[in-house]
């Protein structure tokens, strides 16, 4: 007998690949080699005699962080050949429980500071840092079968409306716009994270739904983004922070200051990412 | 020697259970399940598990008659049947829930049609039900089937030598014989509706009162609440034991018949 469901079906793990390694590897082991080398000698010796990292770095990261921290990922496995980096994407609010149910993580970014807090207060993790911010998009399917120009129009009761539910961090900032914006929406489902909002707008399975811009922005022509007017209350505030209980806190600690430092800017930004 | 790995394969499909039950907040548990997180899913629950268990009856029992008269047909279609009505127990209910998206979506091969005349399926009541019986349909049929495939089919025959029709001999004669089966498909079908998730989500979506059925909720109450997620989960634990224990061990799957 087959059940129906696996709590952790969300959270993929996912190897990340080594795509691009030459031009990646070069602007990885200088950025790193120069930031955080005590000597103009530790440039031209390259990050790898600087500090040898090894063994798995397991990273738990909100699914709307998925594509950049696979390219992230890619950067520090070229600069950083000993580590394998491994990758766990999910809703924000079930990884922080997963977290504190003793998942062996060594990182955890999350898309907003309440699920960070909920870590942070059960003593497993200090000192979150911010290193992005995002913000509310609408899209559509290609083609706008449902004539949707603005927030309004998700209020409108014959389209078919996907929202985040209100407990995950995309959800709770959908809440946030649309109250600023005097919205009552008529949803027709509120899913559990951003990706499975996506799913349905890019199936045409909803007329509309809430994103971030990011994840419009990644999800290319298959669906078309609707800008809406920008709420402070509204923009998603991602926390980083190594975990207490990391297997691997060297690799840990590299990481974090790799996405705070000049490579995790760059990618961020150009994903669309707002900076802290 | 073959003890031990039988007490561990008991112990990690008992123990995680035990767990549940043990964390379960039992002080709360009064309160949550009248409350808002967990009434209004088990309601939705066992409503539409109730619809699709009938839905399964109605299309189950004439497909596991086809099944077991498939018995004298050519090898190749005999097991490509058998197979068919396998899937849905073997396959991720994600996969089910896309499938029926393709089909009965807004944009699916059937489904466009539907929602041209103003009856699209996504979003309500009537996708969980789908959804359900899908995953459900296949313990009907294989409990049925092998009901059938253990009686003795010649007070068939004497019926049908005294006269009766071939709906007369099924009403009066091999419906009666089979009953216990059907009834034992029909509890096995209830628990598995009960349980649906991945299809339900994927196909028929996650709105309170319309569509969030009881494992639904206890996913996303995992996130906020999680008491109240395992109040949920121990509600679907006690449902299903109680099902199973009702049920005699010879119409459990596999040794059927």
């Amino acid at each position: 007998m087959t059940r129906g469901r696996e709590p952790g079906r969300r959270a993929t793990w996912r190897r990340a690949t080594l795509r691009g390694v030459p031009a990646a590897a070069v602007l990885a082991a200088t950025l790193v080699g120069c930031t955080a080398g005590p000597a103009p000698e530790a440039c031209a010796t390259g990050a790898a005699t600087e500090a040898p990292l090894t063994g798995t770095l397991t990273v738990f990261a909100a699914a709307s962080l998925t594509e950049t921290f696979d390219e992230l990922a890619a950067e520090f496995e070229a600069a950083h050949p000993g580590v394998d980096v491994v990758l766990s994407y999910g809703g924000s609010s079930s990884l922080a429980e997963q977290i504190v149910q003793g998942a062996p993580a060594d990182v955890f970014a999350a898309a907003n500071e309440a699920t960070m807090q909920a870590v942070v207060d059960a003593g497993l993790a200090s000192d979150p840092r911010l290193f992005a911010t995002n913000s509310l998009e609408i899209v559509v399917p290609t083609g706008n079968p449902g004539r949707v120009e603005g927030l309004a129009d998700l209020a409108r009761p014959e389209l078919a409306v996907a929202l985040c539910d209100p407990v995950v961090p995309c959800g709770s900032a959908s809440v946030a716009l649309l109250d600023a914006e005097g919205v009552t929406a008529a949803p027709d489902t509120l899913e559990q994270d951003v990706k499975a909002v996506l799913t349905k707008v890019e199936l045409g399975e909803a007329d509309a739904g809430l994103v971030y811009r990011t994840d419009a922005a990644a999800a290319g022509d298959r669906v078309e983004a609707i800008a809406v007017p920008e709420v402070p209350s509204a923009v998603n505030r991602y926390p980083i922070a190594p975990l207490g209980a990391a297997p691997n806190p060297a690799a840990a600690a590299a990481w974090v200051a790799f996405v705070l430092g000049p490579s995790g800017r760059a990618v961020l930004g150009a994903a669309g990412f707002g900076a802290p | 020697m073959l003890l031990i790995p039988a007490l561990l394969g008991l112990a990690l499909l008992v123990l995680p259970l035990l767990a549940l039950a043990v964390r379960a907040p039992w002080g709360r548990l009064g309160e949550l399940l009248t409350g808002d997180a967990v009434l209004p899913p088990l309601l939705l629950s066992l409503g539409t598990a109730a619809l699709a268990t009938l839905a399964c009856l109605v299309l189950g029992v004439p497909l596991a008659l086809l099944l077991e008269r498939s018995a004298a047909w050519p090898l190749v279609p005999r097991r490509l049947l058998r197979a068919l009505l396998t899937l849905p127990l073997v396959l991720p209910p994600v996969v089910g829930g896309i499938a029926l998206l393709l089909l009965l979506g807004r944009r699916g091969l059937i489904g466009q049609g539907l929602a041209a005349i103003g009856l699209p399926l996504p979003y309500t009541t009537g996708a969980v039900v789908i959804a359900q019986t899908f995953v459900a349909l296949p313990f009907l049929v294989f409990a049925v089937e092998g009901a059938l495939r253990s009686t003795d089919r010649r007070g068939e025959l004497a019926a049908a030598t005294l006269g009766a029709s071939r709906a007369q001999t099924f009403r009066l004669v091999t419906l009666p014989l089979v009953a216990p089966g059907v009834a034992a498909g029909a509890a096995l079908c209830f628990t598995r509706a009960l349980g649906e998730f991945g299809a339900t989500i994927t196909f028929a979506g996650s709105l309170p009162g319309v569509t969030r059925t009881l494992p639904i909720a206890s996913y996303l109450a995992l996130q906020s609440d999680p008491e109240a997620a395992i109040a949920l989960a121990l509600v679907l634990l006690v449902a299903a034991v109680a099902v199973l224990v009702a049920l005699r061990d010879r119409w459990l799957p596999g040794v059927a018949g």
